[in-house]
């Protein structure tokens, strides 16, 4: 179980090996990687994006990163996780977030994957701040959609968004 | 008290930082929201949608009847956005 939460970019093939590396309980190994988009939606436009600045309140993003980790092996049998998330300043294409599961089979590692970024984008605790191309700069809006896909894991009426 | 801010709530309230002293009427999350309405306009700004506005006390999520008092510290921020 790993957590990080990190201002540089990081190398995604050496990430995912270490985190098998002489594993051999390891049978599956699930990953998702957020990226910049250089077009989102503001105000109910497309809109080109320059870059885009994600806050972070230190010592909570912590927190809640290790207990969404602990959910995840508290629901299924999983043998290694990884979360990394990245902070500051990115340009379209760059690599904001890696969330990993490896499990004895494949069913444990793609579910655990799918909750672990359900999760951690409803609960915790970053923004994004987009800077738009005509030089404006825009923080980004909570979705409801995100609130539904972390609702399809809840257990308690309101334990999906906080 | 210590309070934080980020994102918006930063830029409406215009610190992402500031110590308190309580009164002694305000003991619950929904208190506090409703003294601090009062601290200056921009706060007043901030907090005028209380849906749009999410309360961590002492790092963990808290609920409007929660309590709070003067050693915790409480942040105030919207609905996150990161992934």
């Amino acid at each position: 179980m790993a957590i990080r939460v990190q201002r540089e970019d990081f190398d995604l093939g050496a990430e995912l090996k270490a985190l098998t590396d002489g594993r051999h309980d390891i049978g599956g190994l699930a990953s998702f990687v957020g990226l910049v988009r250089d077009m989102a939606p503001v105000e109910g436009e497309r809109q080109e994006i320059s870059a885009m600045t994600l806050e972070h309140y230190p010592g909570m993003t912590e927190k809640m990163l290790e207990e969404i980790e602990a959910e995840a092996h508290d629901r299924w049998p999983l043998e290694a996780t990884l979360i990394v998330h990245r902070y500051g300043r990115m340009e379209p294409g760059e690599q904001i977030v890696l969330v990993a599961a490896a499990s004895a089979h494949r069913d444990a590692a793609f579910e655990a994957c799918r909750f672990l970024i359900d999760w951690l984008k409803t609960k915790a605790p970053f923004w994004k701040l987009e800077d738009l191309k005509h030089g404006e700069a825009k923080w980004v809006e909570a979705r409801d959609s995100d609130d539904a896909a972390a609702a399809r894991w809840s257990r308690k009426p309101d334990d999906a968004a906080e | 008290m210590k309070l934080l801010y980020f994102a918006w709530l930063k830029t409406k309230t215009g610190c992402a930082e500031e110590e308190v002293a309580l009164p002694e009427s305000v003991t619950t999350v929904a208190e506090l929201v409703a003294w601090l309405k009062e601290r200056s306009p921009g706060h007043a700004a901030a907090l005028q949608d209380e849906k749009a506005i999410r309360i961590a006390v002492n790092q963990s999520y808290a609920k409007p009847g929660d309590r709070v008092g003067d050693g915790d510290e409480v942040a105030l921020f919207p609905p996150v956005t990161g992934g």
